[in-house]
């Protein structure tokens, strides 16, 4: 427990600055220039082939109409076979403004209340109570994250379950004269879907905000104590200034994941109960795509609704690194020159 | 001061309560896995018959025993773990100690890469492993990983290694980055090789975070459940993990065993809460060594 304090403790610190490297004893060249790239050549080979080839494929499939049926005759690497139809079929699609809508909410919700909300809050109560508390509390809300999602969405469903079985219906609802104890995932399916990717969702944020919020000097916060800052002042003036960073990088990031999370609504309700009334983008995508629903895996058409992420994606990706002060980040390394 | 008082257990209350959800979901999963039914957290008969996937396959005895299947993901798991870290303390070491051309393109890739929705890609690769599937030796038939390419325990490893990776190359450059290099320069000006620098003397100092990342790596491996549903052909197949083996109880046309799903589902996850519990406090230095990436 001592040690780690210490350690966060010390990332406060200016990195020393490097006095090495003004003398250039012009160290190997020899075997210097191939060196990099063998230490690299294993990501190469497998970001070329999991990241470029698929990130090109999805681009031209979305342009064909491949499928299941047409798998092996037809030549989707062949420009002849290229259309904007897919495209054409996502924007008259019906259901797109439902879809759209479904995205925006699941993503600014959960991000909102759980992912940053809720993740500050247990940060901020856990670094504030008695430490050993503070560390069952976040072992805790852990919890979700390292469970099958497969037995953690079931879970979900028995607390959501109809009275006399649900545990939700029985213990609160029903006592309290609330609802009919119907099957609340049928009555209320947003709710449900917010707190199965919420509860997993908060971990994230909580643990980088807890280590973040542990790193600030202890000075800082005894200094304004001492001026005579109640809790609350210290948390909004003192702490929360401080922990800007990670909590920006949470909610980009975050937005990121929740836009093509889709795993838990699969389980969860997939896409229903109503007609699209859960589905999002990234679900719509799988599903076209993947499953053999009414056995038509419509790979072209899948990979189109995978590309408008892709392109939210990569425009995300490149303002993030933006935000987050790229420059220094890659700065040159201060060895290879002896 | 009655007001001192309140706010504290303002506090807990705000935190209580969302967390009594966990708990009364946890309890639920426990007490149906010993019950024959339950009604909210109340058993309507204790039974050890939703265990018995232990000793016999429940479906008969041509599908795989949970211990083929529990040995199948374990292999899983410890195989990316291993290339994961490998992989990404050779990338990162070179990222964080290695002038090169190029350097800062790979640079900005992995950062980009680490923000992107990889997701959006299984469709093509799918289709990669299609290929890789049809490459002898390596494609298919390889003892115990069954191979590289489409429907193998390889196969999906090596897919969420590639996951994986911009993460862990982060992470390790940042330990990298953490580390003076003294020593390490004391050793290329006696004639050691890069590798055998990076092998010997720096790999041995950064214990933590090479454990951390292990740690956060093989969490994510054992509880897989998209990656392997997509590029597995059948979840009873013989390449069949456990989160996908809890999809044989779970059937549209017979009635559900939700009771046995509760106990393969406790049998996956009573192993990583105790690894979690035992490891936490290395797995939250995986921060501060990624600290530069924004973190």
């Amino acid at each position: 427990m001592k040690r780690r304090t210490k350690k966060i403790g010390e990332r406060g610190k200016p990195p020393l600055p490097v006095l090495l490297g003004t003398r250039n004893i012009g160290f190997s060249r020899m075997r210097g220039q191939l060196a990099p790239y063998a230490f690299l050549s294993p990501t190469l080979i497998l970001v070329t082939l999991f990241f470029f080839i698929p990130l090109v494929m999805v681009f031209i499939l979305s342009f064909t109409k491949l499928d299941m049926t047409n798998f092996g005759i037809l030549e989707w690497w062949k420009p002849v076979n290229w259309s904007l139809d897919n495209y054409v079929k996502i924007f008259t699609n019906r259901f797109l403004s439902r879809i759209l809508g479904n995205t925006i909410m699941y993503v600014a919700v959960t991000l909102a209340l759980f992912n940053v909300g809720m993740a500050l809050v247990i940060a901020l109560i856990t670094t504030h109570i008695k430490r050993r508390t503070g560390f069952a509390f976040r072992t805790l809300w852990f919890l979700p994250r390292i469970t099958p999602v497969v037995v953690y969405t079931m879970m979900w469903r028995a607390l959501a379950g109809p009275a006399p079985m649900g545990v939700i219906n029985k213990y609160f609802l029903v006592p309290l004269g609330i609802g009919g104890g119907e099957y609340l995932l049928h009555t209320h399916p947003w709710v449900f879907v917010f707190l199965v990717n919420g509860f997993i969702g908060a971990s994230f944020g909580m643990i980088l905000f807890a280590s973040a919020i542990e790193s600030i000097p202890k000075d800082y916060t005894i200094a304004s104590r001492v001026d005579g800052a109640s809790t609350w002042q210290t948390i909004r003036y003192v702490e929360l200034p401080m922990i800007k960073w990670p909590l920006l990088f949470v909610t980009t990031y975050q937005t990121l994941s929740l836009l093509t999370s889709f795993e838990q609504i699969m389980l969860l309700t997939d896409g229903g109960p109503g007609l699209y009334q859960t589905e999002v983008w990234s679900l719509t995508a799988y599903h076209r795509a993947l499953t053999s629903y009414f056995g038509n895996t419509q790979w072209g058409y899948g990979a189109a609704w995978a590309v408008v992420l892709v392109i939210i994606g990569i425009v995300m990706a490149v303002i993030y690194l933006r935000v987050f002060k790229f420059r220094e980040l890659v700065e040159e390394p201060k060895i290879d020159q002896l | 001061m009655l007001r001192s008082k309140l706010k504290p257990a303002l506090a807990y209350l705000v935190l209580i309560v969302p967390s009594s959800l966990i708990i009364l979901g946890f309890l639920w999963l426990l007490i149906t896995s010993f019950s024959t039914r339950v009604e909210g957290l109340q058993s309507l008969g204790w039974t050890l018959n939703n265990w018995r996937f232990l000793w016999e396959s429940p479906f008969g005895p041509q599908y795989p025993s949970i211990w083929t299947v529990t040995l199948n993901t374990l292999v899983m798991s410890l195989i990316m773990t291993l290339i994961v870290v490998v992989v990404s303390s050779l990338t990162g070491y070179a990222l964080s100690r290695m002038k090169f051309p190029g350097r800062k393109g790979f640079l900005s890739l992995t950062l980009i890469l680490h923000a992107f929705p990889s997701v959006t890609l299984l469709i093509p690769i799918y289709f990669v492993l299609l290929w890789i599937a049809k490459i002898p030796l390596i494609g298919r038939d390889v003892p115990l990983l069954g191979g590289f390419g489409y429907n193998t325990i390889g196969g999906v490893a090596l897919v969420m290694v590639a996951f994986q990776l911009p993460f862990g190359i982060w992470i390790m450059k940042g330990f990298f980055d953490n580390i003076s290099w003294d020593m390490e320069r004391s050793a290329l000006i006696d004639g050691a090789s890069r590798f055998k620098v990076w092998w010997q003397i720096i790999m041995p100092n950064i214990k933590p975070g090479i454990a951390a990342l292990s740690i956060f790596s093989f969490l994510t491996a054992w509880n897989a459940y998209l990656i392997p549903l997509t590029f597995t052909a059948g979840r009873a197949g013989k390449s069949a993990v456990l989160s996908l083996y809890l999809q044989n109880f779970i059937s549209e046309s017979v009635m559900t065993e939700w009771n046995a799903v509760a106990a393969v589902g406790l049998f996956q996850l009573v192993p990583v809460v105790l690894f979690f519990l035992f490891t936490q406090e290395a797995l939250l230095n995986i921060y501060s060594g990624g600290k530069k990436g924004g973190v």
